[in-house]
């Protein structure tokens, strides 16, 4: 159990920024995700705290003590990587115990917790087996066996589920779950997937060119992005963006753009200096519809539609701006044809176009 | 362009024709490709399979150069095992088997192999560009004529002032500097000779091995608390087993029958069958004796037998090592 901090890191590969100045707490016992496009700089910051990269600048912390110029070996981390890395030539039971027999730990302490994790992990049978015999979702228990029968102070996940295919990813998500309310070992996860940071973290780092723009709650980060990066990268579908200029009418705010004016409810957005320029985000589960004509309604060309059975997708055209929209399944929209579509006003998102900030 | 349909059987009066147009070319697919492959395989036919069948032959004969044109060495009647007895029975037998163990046992462990996986293992380690640097340097021995080479070594074993040896590391330690090294200790420097050319062979498989490893094992174990030396150890060493035993079998077949390299060297000197090898002895009872006693026959079946022993390793290596079981496995495990 500990407390990971990162004190002003910064990773340079030449003149390659890769970590820019970054500040991280992570908290005892929680699971943290990083996320973010690839580039951007997390898998990084993981090798740094795992001790694989040097830090160019800054502190990193396990509990108290700097970990800086501490090997990884003796940093008490484990980490599970994106193709497993399971030893070829060894079974699984060795995969799991050759971090233990490094530490020479006695033999029988090293049967027992192999025995526990294969048993928590559901893959007893398999200990005397070869990596090459397991499939995906087998090799990726091995790999997370091996981590946790080291008892380490911290975990470290490199996208471990991208190899996997989408219905073992689900599975294996809920097992990670389940599995770190069993252990509650402090936990740093990286991922470009958005569903899994959201589903997995208790907070969410989202990253970009080395930097982090939002640190928080995965709820927090979905319902108040820091900036038009943050509210574009989380959501699925994401969030469909408008530009438009901030005009007033009968005392209420009002947002005006191509084929669309907004107005926003009494007293909302007051202190917005009017005539600027900002940027409007819509998140397609905040368009509702078809809806009659009316006030907040905006009108667009249906382009393509993707019944999912649960939610319906509409792919539509306003005024040359491609909106999505997520829409009850039952209603019947036809392709090639115009709707009226409702916005949420109350859930809409501002952000000022010259510094992408949030503004509203 | 226009589509151009097959024409389906019988379809039109002269659809017969069609079908012997397909069997001729069915028959062109067949031998074609044993086409390509017979200018190599009338090569190796001529010029290896043939001299074989006639060595073995010639090994149940006594032809030499005094019953040369005279000896029908074809007929059967002309056989016997006399020269395998005359081997068997050589007083030095045990001599020429016995250097020929010892040569190829050292020369294999100290260098071809020893000697390689470790330099290989250092410069795969090191800067990448200086581990390239210093493996090239290594091809140089390779790519020395092998007479130069030997002339080489023969100057530095000289007594001093002329040998580098003597005068600059033996004189100045007190050791000796008169002697002609190479008669004091002729096995140490045919070992050497072989070894330092035979350790490139295995330095550029293993170095290619080790750096065909996914670097991902090499991290994972290094974040299990692994140091490199243990990484080496459980993790590298493992996974280029089979070049290991691949270098291993392919330098003991070629340490066996290599002599020109002690021919040059000592000649199988200096005191009598002092570094005699069992090629060398082929070589000398076949092609070298003085005129009038060359034994074409007796050589043969010292070839012969050395093919024998070769065969009987490379079988036993197979055996003992499992190659079978090393090979089904996907080199590239892609996990």
């Amino acid at each position: 159990m500990a407390e990971v901090t990162l004190t002003k890191v910064t990773k340079k590969f030449g003149d390659f920024v890769a970590v820019n100045d970054i500040d991280l707490k992570v908290g005892d016992a929680t699971f943290t995700v990083l996320v973010g496009p690839s580039g951007c700089g997390k898998t990084t910051t993981l090798r740094m705290i795992a001790g694989l990269e040097e830090t160019t600048q800054g502190e990193i912390r396990i509990e108290e003590r700097v970990v800086n110029r501490v090997p990884p070996k003796d940093r008490d981390i484990a980490m599970v990587f994106q193709n497993y890395a399971l030893y070829p030539h060894m079974d699984v039971y060795n995969n799991m115990a050759f971090g233990l027999k490094l530490r020479k730990i006695p033999k029988v302490e090293i049967r027992r917790r192999v025995h526990e994790a294969a048993a928590l992990l559901g893959i007893e049978d398999k200990l005397k087996s070869k990596p090459r015999a397991l499939s995906g979702g087998q090799r990726q228990r091995v790999a997370v066996g091996r981590a946790i029968v080291r008892d380490p102070k911290v975990f470290l996940f490199d996208e471990p589920l991208s190899n996997l295919d989408a219905k073992l990813r689900v599975q294996m998500r809920t097992e990670l779950e389940q599995l770190h309310h069993k252990l509650r070992t402090t936990t740093i996860y990286v991922t470009h997937d958005q569903v899994e940071a959201m589903t997995l973290g208790d907070k969410i780092a989202v990253m970009k060119d080395g930097v982090i723009h939002q640190y928080a709650s995965p709820q927090e980060t979905y319902d108040h992005p820091k900036n038009q990066f943050v509210g574009g990268f989380i959501g699925s579908p994401a969030m469909n963006f408008f530009n438009a200029r901030v005009g007033t009418e009968d005392g209420r705010v009002v947002l005006i753009g191509k084929g669309f004016r907004l107005v926003l409810p009494q007293g909302k957005g007051q202190d917005l200096p009017s005539e600027v320029e900002v940027i409007v985000g819509i998140r397609p589960e905040d368009l509702e519809g078809p809806a009659p004509e009316g006030e907040n309604t905006v009108e667009m060309r249906v382009r393509v539609t993707e019944p999912l059975g649960n939610e319906l997708l509409v792919y539509a055209d306003c005024s040359g701006e491609r909106v999505v929209a997520n829409l009850d399944p039952h209603r019947r929209v036809e392709v090639d044809s115009t709707i009226r579509l409702k916005v949420n006003i109350d859930t809409l998102h501002l952000f000022d176009r010259e510094s992408d900030q949030t503004i509203l | 362009m226009k589509k151009v349909s097959k024409p389906e059987r019988g379809t039109y009066p002269l659809s017969g024709l069609f079908r012997e147009r397909d069997l001729l070319l069915r028959v062109r697919g067949i031998l074609l490709p044993y086409g390509f492959l017979a200018p190599s395989l009338i090569i190796v036919l001529l010029f290896f399979f043939i001299p074989l069948v006639m060595v073995f032959i010639l090994s149940f004969t006594n032809l030499d150069m005094t019953n040369f044109g005279i000896l029908e060495w074809w007929r059967p009647t002309n056989w016997s095992l006399d020269n395998y007895v005359k081997i068997f029975t050589n007083r030095f037998f045990p001599k020429i088997l016995g250097n020929t163990a010892m040569y190829t046992a050292l020369t294999l462990a100290f260098f071809n192999m020893g000697m390689a996986l470790v330099i290989a293992l250092i410069t795969t380690h090191i800067n990448r560009r200086a581990g390239f640097a210093f493996r090239a340097l290594w091809l140089l021995p390779r790519l020395t004529p092998v007479v130069v080479y030997i002339m080489m070594w023969k100057a530095l074993a000289g007594p001093a002032p002329m040998g580098v040896i003597n005068k600059y590391f033996l004189g100045p330690l007190g050791i000796g500097s008169g002697e002609y090294l190479l008669h004091m200790s002729p096995w140490v420097f045919i070992i050497l000779v072989n070894g330092f050319i035979g350790a490139s062979f295995g330095i550029i498989i293993f170095s290619a091995a080790i750096e065909a490893i996914p670097k991902d094992y090499l991290i994972a174990s290094k974040v299990d608390g692994a140091t490199t030396w243990q990484t080496i150890r459980h993790v590298t060493i493992p996974m280029i087993k089979w070049p290991l035993l691949f270098v291993t079998t392919y330098q003991t077949l070629s340490l066996l029958t290599s002599f020109e390299y002690i021919m040059l060297l000592t000649d199988g000197g200096p005191g009598l069958y002092q570094t005699e090898v069992w090629a060398l002895t082929a070589y000398h009872r076949a092609l070298s004796s003085y005129f009038g006693n060359i034994q074409w026959g007796y050589g043969a079946a010292w070839s012969v037998v050395l093919v024998i022993i070769g065969i009987v390793m490379a079988v036993v290596y197979l055996r003992v090592f499992k190659f079978g079981e090393l090979v089904e496995e996907p080199k590239i495990d892609r996990l």
